[in-house]
């Protein structure tokens, strides 16, 4: 694998690892959420990269000859569309766990006052030792 | 009738699927609550049909989505093991609902409930579907299904702490949803196909090809998904969501998570391993089962038991329990052997047997007693006897004391273990099993030893009982006559290690 022919899996790489850094060190639940949604991102591009076919083509048949007599041209090159279709279910799933998760980010800075980890733990330490005594 | 049941493969997964919308739609709240029993009840006779259906085949039934023949179409499979499986989720399924009914008035409010139930049959669709698909993208679509769905489900729990809980999980559970699909997106760069079956089949062309030296995307599409997986079947160190979630989630949603989540997932890892990567070379070339997955089983059966004992809560003792568990499921699959898996398989239905039927009994002490917290348990067993007799039951069973069904999935296990000749793993085994041993007498003792505080009443809830003594039932059953179901574990085993006889040439990998 050379940096010039594969660039875009070290693209895919980048956001992916940008993404997950956001989630794991931020300590803020709506930063650690756009962490999240970077490195979904991340993947969509790397199916929607896998689908592409050296001098292909939209993968819409080219048709050859006119009206009724008209057949689709194969031997042109066309991209895989699968990829592309598998995505628009994974972008819904993105979008699905996005809202729910701000959601819960709501709900949490309604009964927290707080959307940060530390004053979260926090809060719940000092619940947990209120009802243990 | 054989109309109908020529279509029960993908009527497992229709059946709560849509009935999910129109509980949301109806918000009637006694229609709500008897249509979504009954719908898991539908649920729970297909699956059973399907255990039948499979056991009569030699052969595993392939169901065609709209009549597209695979590999280009979606192919649903009944195997001997995901009817197997799928049989215990949807009962399982069927009786969290029915103790959910007076749990859940009294701990989801709100007027949320029709949502609850829509939520949890969402969620049981996903389960199943995951189970039951032989397409590898089925398999990530149903278990974002299931997984979105247990979020919201975990966030209905009655304190604050379910948000957080359900936020931890929610983040931890996309990683590795996310890194499965990675996993997923390589293999189909490498075969160019979704079906599991074809899948499998190129896979081992192109082991077979690359012999001694791996095929590098082989290996990462495999990390991938094992990491994927393993986060969301909770496998130790990647166990950190379990506790917090079993524990803040409504009393009904325990039960079902603790009965049947992991086990789905386990199922999912167990295809993976076995059947897309190849017994052979993941156990054999890779030595994935002796040098990753059996240290992290031990260690998970240690921590998550050690951990357990430490807990201020039922619930939460039973989560890490869970987590100890686990560690039992993943060293099964580590001989990488057909008994391994058969005793995988055994532990499957036992654990979620158990786990389940504690979960309920822990609901109808809440019930009672108003917390779950150990130390206002004292004197149970004079309080509430049957509920108290009954959390022995499930315990004992945790521990594997013979006549409960962990004893039968503990002896399958140290079977395997012996005929691998992991002689000191199946010392470990047992030594591990000392430690459960030490939390349920932990309650136990509490229970019995202690005297009940004075003028304090406790009404036991008769519902959650119900569900409780049936599943606790149903482990001593299988406890005492566990032969067919050992066989069908068998059967599963060995139909899941059955190789795709001829191979065909190497496909051209044309993409990316």
């Amino acid at each position: 694998m050379t940096l010039a022919t594969h660039w875009h899996y070290w693209v895919v790489i980048a956001l992916m690892m940008t993404g997950l850094h956001i989630v794991i060190a931020r300590r803020n639940y709506v930063k650690k959420l756009m962490g999240l949604s970077i490195f979904q991102v991340s993947v969509i591009m790397l199916y929607v990269t896998m689908g592409k076919v050296e001098g292909g083509t939209a993968p819409v048949y080219v048709m050859k000859g006119e009206g009724h007599d008209a057949v689709p041209n194969l031997e042109i090159a066309y991209s895989n569309p699968v990829p592309h279709v598998l995505m628009l279910t994974a972008i819904v799933v993105g979008i699905a766990t996005m809202a729910l998760g701000l959601a819960l980010v709501v709900r949490i800075k309604e009964s927290y006052g707080s959307v940060e980890d530390d004053v979260v733990i926090e809060k719940d330490r000092a619940e947990e030792e209120a009802l243990e005594s | 009738m054989n109309e109908l049941k020529a279509h029960f493969p993908v009527l497992l997964v229709v059946v709560p699927l849509l009935t999910a919308p129109l509980l949301a739609l109806i918000r009637h709240k006694h229609a709500v609550r008897v249509l979504a029993l009954l719908s898991a009840l539908a649920t729970a006779v297909i699956g059973w049909g399907l255990v039948i259906a499979a056991r009569e085949q030699v052969e595993p039934l392939s169901y065609h989505l709209g009549g597209w023949p695979p590999p280009i179409g979606i192919e649903y499979v009944v195997s001997q093991a995901s009817a197997f499986v799928v049989a215990i989720v949807s009962s399982i399924a069927a009786l969290g609902l029915l103790l959910g009914t007076r749990e859940t008035r009294r701990e989801v409010t709100g007027g949320q409930q029709h949502l609850f139930y829509a939520a949890y049959l969402l969620c049981l669709a996903g389960l199943l579907g995951m189970a039951i698909t032989g397409d590898a993208f089925n398999v990530f679509v149903f278990l974002e299904i299931s997984s979105l769905s247990t979020y919201s489900l975990v966030a209905m729990g009655n304190r604050r702490r379910a948000f957080s809980a359900a936020f931890n999980y929610l983040i931890l559970g996309t990683i590795g949803g996310t890194f499965v699909l990675i996993g997923i997106g390589l293999l189909y760069q490498v075969t160019g196909t979704l079906n599991v079956a074809d899948i499998a089949q190129k896979v081992q062309a192109l082991e077979n090809l690359a012999q001694d030296s791996h095929n590098t995307t082989l290996l990462v599409a495999f990390a991938f998904m094992i990491v994927g997986l393993g986060l969301k079947l909770a496998v130790f160190p990647l166990h950190q969501w379990l506790p917090g979630a079993y524990a803040e989630a409504p009393a009904a949603v325990s039960a079902f998570l603790a009965g049947t989540a992991t086990k789905v997932i386990y199922f999912q890892l167990l295809r993976t391993t076995v059947v897309f990567f190849g017994a052979a070379h993941v156990f054999g070339a890779l030595r994935f089962g002796t040098h990753v997955l059996m240290p992290l089983s031990i260690a998970g059966m240690f921590i998550g038991s050690i951990a357990a004992v430490y807990q201020p809560t039922l619930k939460r003792m039973l989560a890490y329990s869970s987590v100890g568990q686990v560690g039992y499921l993943t060293l099964a699959l580590s001989f990488g052997t057909e008994a391994g898996v058969q005793a995988g398989l055994l532990h499957l239905g036992a654990h979620a047997v158990t786990k389940a039927g504690l979960f309920c009994v822990v609901a109808a002490i809440v019930a009672g007693v108003g917390s779950n917290r150990i130390q206002r348990l004292h004197g149970l067993g004079r309080r509430m006897p049957i509920v108290a007799f009954a959390f022995v039951l499930g315990g004992v069973g945790l521990i594997g004391v013979p006549g409960t069904a962990g004893f039968v999935s503990k002896w399958a296990l140290l079977q395997a273990a012996f005929a691998s000749e992991h002689y000191l793993v199946a010392g470990l085994v047992l030594l591990s099993s000392l430690v459960a041993v030490v939390y349920v007498w932990r309650v136990v003792e509490v229970m019995y030893f202690r005297a009940p505080p004075v003028g304090e009443k406790s009404t036991p809830d008769r519902m959650a009982m119900v569900p409780a003594l049936v599943l606790l039932g149903a482990s001593l059953l299988f406890g005492l006559f566990p032969d067919p179901v050992v066989e069908l574990a068998a059967d599963a085993a060995h139909q899941l290690f059955l190789q795709p006889v001829d191979v065909p040439p190497v496909p051209v990998g044309g993409h990316g």
